[in-house]
């Protein structure tokens, strides 16, 4: 069970002019059970290359299969891709539309054809998973805050059950706090089903302390698809891209610079902590 | 999908008639119109397409643009056919059942798709080698005497550009929205003509709430940079009309007097 690109492609605006390449020959596999993390900087093709996933866009140039299965065959069942392959878009919380959070949770898996008990367990699940409170099921979505209205976005495409989850920007415009919950709720959903789960993000700080997995975009191309420690160890290339490793990595690595025995590796707070109080005990003892 | 409607929507490219005064092409859109209306014959209609034909060739701009606004009013024009086809009165040419299409009929549909065939295209002419700001620059300095008669000319055109001004935005969130209901399983293209009017209703509520998202952050933004309407607002570009202005004005009075001449005064 995966989602495989091979030497994908994709090109803008084909009628006029000027066409623009936002894909350039992309090659990825998303297994099954993974976290993994799309960074790139702002029209690097990171948004272009989700609507791929899903069958939105078909691309120009290359094949993109499910379980060994072009999508883009003549009789491949797209509307059944789009329920694996849970694409929330950025700011989803735009697409609301229903007279209360569960109808509009429920809209998803209704489409699919589900019974209405199935359907509703499946809303009543996705919504648990978001850590929505169930006394607001039946408020209008219009009168929610920010993030609780982002959080019902989320699993309006969790409702359908999809085995991999694709979120495009999912803190957009979240304050520092909206930010960390939903980071931590996508972490702890990944936890609870073991399904896939793309992160698409422009922030490294973001990502790194969730994600096993990262994949750096530039001019519609992979610059980078490997963990977290080993993509932090290329911050001069980050730097050129126009991305920035997480301010811990600079803090070591200026460490390092100073003298400090500690290991540049270290990707999260924790670890960069260990390895400070690690060098500092090193320097007393001598 | 929906990105291909070109009206009101402006095409990049130095020529002649992007270099013309705003005002010379509204007026002459206007007489253009005019004219489609005056004349009552087929040489009249040639002569129009002739100049529409002149003119689209000096805007540069690939006809393709053109005809791509056409897809938008099809049903219009279908009905006007039809209901000029079915309902004209006159010497019948075929019969069946209670319907009649007469000689006088099919002659009134076809001029009725002529005219809106090249109004359509004239219009979006227009539109596509002048920017919206300028359009209304424009039309408020065309309008301006209207002013002594108290009509609120300048927040009319104000309101035209900013309408003008939110159509490619408004498709983009369209586009948006869609694709992210699809992406939760809505169907938009199958189905019975109910369920797909049915199936609109989680693209339309967002659209407007969108809609009204983006009034209310434009108005913030307007009161903020302390917009208060017309009165003692200077431009920074004026409109200054040149020599080629005026040589067009002639152009367009000599075609406009041709197409009477050809359209409605020769009995041919």
């Amino acid at each position: 069970m995966s989602l495989k690109l091979e030497h994908v492609s994709y090109l803008y605006g084909t009628d006029t002019t000027l066409p623009v390449r936002a894909l350039d020959d992309i090659c990825l596999e998303i297994p099954d059970g993974q976290f993994i993390g799309l960074i790139g900087h702002t029209g690097s093709g990171k948004s272009t290359l989700v609507q791929h996933l899903n069958g939105l866009l078909e691309p120009s140039e290359g094949i993109l299969s499910y379980n060994g299965r072009n999508i883009w065959e003549k009789d491949f069942p797209r509307k059944e891709l789009r329920s694996k392959v849970g694409l929330v878009f950025q700011y989803p919380e735009h697409q609301l539309f229903e007279v209360d959070v569960f109808s509009d949770v429920c809209f998803g898996p209704k489409n699919l054809g589900l019974s209405k008990e199935e359907t509703e367990r499946r809303a009543r699940r996705a919504l648990e998973l978001v850590g929505f409170p169930e006394e607001f099921y039946g408020q209008s979505p219009f009168e929610l805050s920010g993030g609780q209205k982002r959080r019902v976005a989320i699993a309006g495409v969790l409702a359908m059950e999809p085995k991999i989850l694709v979120l495009d920007e999912p803190t957009a415009g979240l304050d520092p706090r909206g930010r960390d919950e939903i980071l931590g709720q996508i972490a702890h959903l990944k936890k609870e089903t073991g399904i896939s789960v793309v992160l698409v993000s422009h922030s490294m700080e973001d990502v790194a302390n969730y994600v096993e997995r990262i994949v750096v975009m530039s001019h519609g191309k992979i610059l980078f698809d490997d963990v977290p420690r080993n993509v932090f160890g290329h911050v001069k290339e980050l730097e050129a891209v126009g991305l920035a490793a997480p301010q811990v990595t600079y803090i070591l690595h200026k460490l390092k610079e100073s003298g400090f025995d500690v290991d540049t590796q270290a990707t999260t707070i924790p670890e960069a902590r260990d390895e400070i109080l690690k060098a500092m005990k090193v320097e007393k003892t001598c | 999908m929906l990105r291909d409607i070109t009206l009101g929507q402006y095409y990049q490219a130095d020529s002649l008639l992007h270099r013309l005064d705003c005002r010379v092409k509204l007026v002459g859109t206007l007489l253009f119109i005019i004219s489609l209306f005056v004349v009552d014959n087929f040489p009249g209609y040639a002569l129009a397409a002739v100049f529409l034909a002149v003119c689209i060739r000096l805007s540069k701009v690939p006809f393709r643009f053109m005809v791509k606004g056409m897809k938008a009013i099809v049903f219009l024009m279908l009905f006007a056919v039809v209901f000029n086809l079915f309902l004209t009165p006159g010497t019948p040419v075929v019969e069946f059942w209670k319907l009649k299409i007469t000689r006088e009929g099919i002659e009134m549909a076809v001029k009725m798709a002529v005219r809106l065939t090249m109004l359509i295209i004239g219009s979006s002419l227009m539109t596509l080698t002048t920017t919206p700001n300028l359009l209304t620059d424009g039309l408020e300095s065309l309008l301006n005497p209207l002013k002594k008669l108290k009509v609120p000319v300048h927040e009319v055109a104000m309101m035209m550009s900013i309408a003008l001004r939110f159509i490619p935005i408004l498709l983009e969130e369209t586009d948006k929205i869609m694709k992210a209901q699809i992406a939760r399983g809505a169907d938009f293209e199958s189905g019975s003509l109910i369920r797909r009017a049915k199936a609109m209703v989680p693209l339309l509520v967002p659209l407007f709430i969108a809609a009204f998202r983006r009034a209310n952050d434009l108005a913030m933004a307007m009161e903020a940079r302390c917009y208060r309407g017309g009165e003692g607002r200077t431009k920074m570009k004026p409109l200054v009309y040149g020599k080629r202005d005026f040589v067009a004005y002639g152009v367009l009075a000599s075609y406009l007097a041709a197409a009477v001449v050809i359209g409605r005064v020769l009995p041919i």
